[in-house]
């Protein structure tokens, strides 16, 4: 009997306490912010899209090696050695032409492991995170700057060059082999000659 | 009064009856479900401490209308496997059977649907048809869920018509009226003379009176909630658990009906309330009215107290809905029938024996 | 002549709003009571384990984030702890204090949506909020420090990714000052609630005996009474440094290994939680957290197995090395796999409303249990 009266007493107070809360919470402020009009200020090592400068950047591959998914897409080419290339902000000399530099930010998990390896600090996280497409292709960004032209250009010199050093040592080789051959067909005289130089 | 007036203007007394009853439909309980709509999700919102509906209109206030113009543009998806007929009666009869209890609530001294004397009778018998809507929306919709929603409704809603009628007939006892207009014309003057605080008479009657009415009060106001399925006895639409219950299958305007019916069910039943125990539409404080000696300002302010009390105890049922967890449906029943009921017999008693001494 | 009668089968799908991810539980009803819940998972298989077999070792760490998204810290503590048994690397005090303290800052934040969304299933809408709300502000924290707020790659093999940030220890003193009275008024709107009593003392209680014989770890194994935490037992990284106790369940307002017990020990272990921290704000070392992260990572051939203390339970990594950059095998046992197979035994007798009270106090995560 006197369970029943209790149990209806400790319903009425503890719902009555619980009102008390809600009705206190009436006169709290709002803790949202009216998104599109407002935006929240974001920290400084805020994880957004990426950015390459490539003017920093030698195409070591680093970054392209240490993402987990495989979002970036790196291709270089080596340059003639008559060309220069400039050099990065800090102080390294660039020797490779990069011709391909695609990030897909639709595969892209946005975990910096690619920042952290990056010997001149030219790939990093920006503020940008609002940036939707209506089509998944436009998402893959491309942030190699020589045109195509270019790119092809650069590739054929490389052939070029290729070939060219192919050739060159391919005359070598037979320059060498020749010289076996000739090698082996007179032995003995210039030995007797140095043996005699030495003894006086 | 307004019967009489409509009477003599058109000289044809089903047309002043069609009339009078069709007027609070249009003209107040449609806008009223509106606005009740935006209430609830701005008070729930500052609850909760962030802001509700903020850009359509200014804070809000046309999100109500923006969301019947979308409703009303959906597709009416039917179910191929339901039972046509029972799947497109059961909002009809839910929205008849809240709509149908305004018309014997007194808006104002002057103003009241119909003058009909089993007034709260006839608004019990009326929400009955709610019960009936419900298990054919349950039923036609041939889905496991819905069914089970339905069922759990019937129960509850049932069940929870006792302790009302209990409590009816208490006031019954001590005033010997059961129309609501007559009810609110008794307790004019002060808030001194409201049924919560022990009724018109004076004497050793009032002040034994005070608790007993207090607990009926809280008796009633219960079971109301209850019958109108709001939390926390919202088993039949339990979002968590059977993912809305007997109006799963229904889209576009046949689930508003259902949404403005809901609403306008807990207008009816806390203006029942406020009429029974807090005075209706008569203030706490006298007329500003007879003060300044303008007898057309009274039933102004009379609607306004009207509209102002159902308001309140309509704030209190979204108070309590988003503070307490939901019943369970076997301690629902459990609660209703070991708990409410016994009490208010007991009330019924007790205030038998203290009219009769 | 007798009543034919059958057990009905209702699909608890994997789209349902408070299964708590992509989870089917098939329900074998006889009228309203159940006879016996069979979950069926695998909707979220993404093959972590085999996935970890093509990367190198410290490409796996966001991979490990990503399996109980809710409490992502723990996930890479685990792990870096197991490679760096392997390789045998001993990281400097500063790294180790920074990791308990982010561990604990975790265990808050995931009890939080687990008392929440407990609150939402049952029909308290309000506590949700009010969990979110204070979830923001350990979600603010973690943001200044490594800029993620639900996935953060900031435990490494040997150290840590960034040092705390200036403003980090000013903020989350602030942050418990304003916690300990938002703990109260939870309690007061939802734990107390005589409702919410009614709705989870009694339902599921699991005996300490049967916790213990199916592998269950974590709240769920403390709240049937047996005091077992792997932070005491088994110490890992500096907790032995640290003054907390362990909460039990008592069955206060029920019996001892229901719901409620469940729900309650979560509440105490958010308390004892800030202590932690707040013993090892006071404690922390200067130090440079990058000075043991190796250049490359190539543990020696060899088997480990590390666990930690997940919120959830006992969170193991079993990872076999064959000599290389890439890992030959990572096993992760999963806390949440082992505590959905208790579901049965818990459920039986029980009506449909008490399944979403039983599933929601085991507090599991889909995607640590697929993988």
């Amino acid at each position: 009997m006197k369970d029943y009266f209790l149990k209806l007493w400790i319903g009425l107070t503890t719902i009555l306490i619980g009102m008390k809360v809600t009705f206190r919470h009436l006169f709290v402020p709002a803790v949202t912010i009216q998104y599109p009009s407002v935006k929240p200020e974001l920290p400084e090592r805020e994880r957004n899209r990426l950015y390459v400068n490539m003017d920093d950047c030698i195409g070591c591959d680093q970054c392209a090696r240490a993402c987990p998914v495989n979002c970036i897409e790196i291709e270089t080419v080596k340059s003639l050695p008559t060309e220069d290339l400039g050099k990065t902000t800090n102080g390294k000399k660039k020797v490779l032409w990069v011709t391909t530099f695609n990030i897909d930010f639709a595969k892209c998990c946005y975990c910096e492991l690619c920042v952290f390896p990056c010997p001149t600090e030219c790939i990093y996280m920006t503020d940008v995170y609002e940036f939707s497409e209506f089509e998944r292709e436009s998402l893959v960004l491309d942030f190699a700057t020589l045109t195509h032209p270019e790119r092809l250009e650069k590739k054929k010199n490389f052939e070029v060059l290729q070939t060219q050093k192919e050739k060159e040592k391919a005359a070598v080789a037979k320059k060498a082999a020749e010289e076996k051959t000739a090698a082996q067909v007179k032995p003995v005289e210039p030995k007797q000659d140095s043996k005699e130089e030495n003894k006086q | 009064m307004m019967y009489d007036w409509l009477y003599q203007f058109t000289g044809s007394s089903i047309l002043a009856m069609f009339i009078v009853s069709l007027l609070p439909l249009f003209v107040f309980i449609l806008p009223f479900a509106l606005f009740a709509v935006l209430m609830e999700r701005k008070v729930s919102a500052h609850m909760q401490d962030r802001l509700g509906p903020m850009r359509v209109g200014y804070h809000g206030i046309l999100q109500t209308v923006a969301d019947i113009i979308k409703l009303l543009q959906k597709e009416d998806i039917v179910a191929a496997a339901t039972d046509k007929n029972l799947f497109n009666l059961a909002p009809v009869l839910v929205f008849i059977g809240s709509y149908a209890a305004f018309a014997a609530i007194p808006f104002s001294g002057v103003f009241i649907g119909s003058q009909i004397e089993l007034g709260l009778i006839y608004i019990v018998a009326v929400t009955g048809l709610v019960v009936a809507g419900i298990l054919m929306a349950g039923w036609a919709s041939n889905n496991k869920y819905s069914l089970l929603g339905a069922m759990r409704a019937a129960a509850q809603i049932i069940s929870y018509e006792i302790p009302t009628l209990l409590i009816i007939l208490t006031i019954i006892m001590i005033t010997g009226t059961v129309s609501l207009y007559t009810l609110s014309e008794m307790q004019t003057a002060y808030f001194w003379n409201w049924l919560i605080l022990g009724g018109p008479e004076t004497g050793i009657q009032k002040i034994l009176f005070i608790p007993l009415m207090m607990a009926g009060f809280l008796i009633i106001y219960i079971s109301t909630l209850a019958e109108v399925n709001r939390t926390p006895f919202d088993i039949p639409e339990a979002e968590s658990e059977l993912v809305s219950g007997y109006h799963t299958e229904y889209s576009g305007m046949k689930f508003a009906m259902f949404f403005l019916a809901e609403y306008a069910n807990m207008f009816a039943v806390s203006a029942i309330v406020s009429a029974i125990f807090f005075g209706g539409y008569q203030s706490p404080f006298g007329y500003l009215g007879s003060a300044l000696n303008l007898p057309w300002l009274i039933p102004i302010e009379q609607f306004s107290w009207f509209t102002a009390k159902g308001l309140f105890f309509i704030f209190v049922q979204m108070w309590l809905r988003w503070t307490l967890p939901r019943f369970r449906v076997d301690q629902l029943m459990e609660f209703c029938w070991k708990y409410l009921i016994p009490m208010a017999f007991v009330i019924l008693l007790l205030v038998g024996l203290i009219t009769v001494l | 002549m007798a009543l034919k009668t059958e057990e009905m089968v209702l699909n608890m799908g994997p789209q349902h709003p408070s299964t708590h991810g992509v989870l089917r539980l098939e329900l074998q009803l006889d009228g309203e009571i159940i006879s016996d819940v069979i979950p069926h998972i695998g909707y979220l298989h993404r093959c972590f384990e085999k996935h970890c077999e093509a990367m190198t070792y410290p490409q796996v760490i966001p991979y490990t984030d990503r399996m109980d998204y809710l409490a992502s810290m723990y996930n890479e503590f685990g792990y870096a702890i197991a490679v760096e048994k392997l390789m045998n690397i001993q990281v400097p005090e500063r790294v180790e204090y920074i990791r308990v303290i982010m561990g604990e800052l975790q265990r808050i934040a995931s009890h939080l949506v687990a008392l929440g969304t407990y609150g939402a299933d049952l029909g308290a809408f309000t506590p949700f909020l009010f969990c979110f709300r204070d979830r923001e502000r350990i979600l603010h924290l973690f943001e200044i420090t490594c800029g993620a707020r639900l996935l953060y790659n900031y435990i490494w093999i040997g150290g840590l990714s960034h040092d705390l940030h200036p403003d980090f220890i000013r903020l989350t003193k602030e942050f418990i000052k304003e916690f300990r009275p938002n703990l109260k008024e939870l309690n007061e709107l939802l734990s107390y609630n005589k409702i919410f009593i009614d709705r989870t003392a009694h339902v599921g209680v699991l005996p300490a005996e049967a916790a213990i014989n199916y592998g269950i770890t974590g709240p769920n194994l403390r709240a049937s009474g047996v005091k077992w935490d792997l932070r005491r037992d088994d110490p890992y990284s500096v907790y032995h440094k640290f003054d907390f106790e362990i909460p039990v369940g008592s069955g206060e307002k029920g019996k001892t290994g229901d719901c409620w017990d469940r729900y309650f020990i979560r509440v105490l272990e958010m308390e004892q939680s800030l202590k932690i921290i707040e013993q090892a704000i006071d404690q922390i070392p200067d130090g440079d957290i990058s000075s043991a992260i190796p250049k490359r990572v190539k543990p020696p051939e060899g088997q480990v197995y590390a666990r930690v203390e997940n919120p959830r339970g006992e969170l193991g990594y079993f990872i076999i090395s064959d000599g290389s950059v890439n890992p030959y095998r990572i096993k992760v046992r999963a806390p949440s796999f082992v505590n959905l197979a208790v579901m049965g035994e818990l459920c039986k007798g029980h009506m449909i409303a008490d399944v979403v009270a039983i599933l929601g106090s085991i507090d599991i995560v889909l995607g640590e249990i697929d993988r």
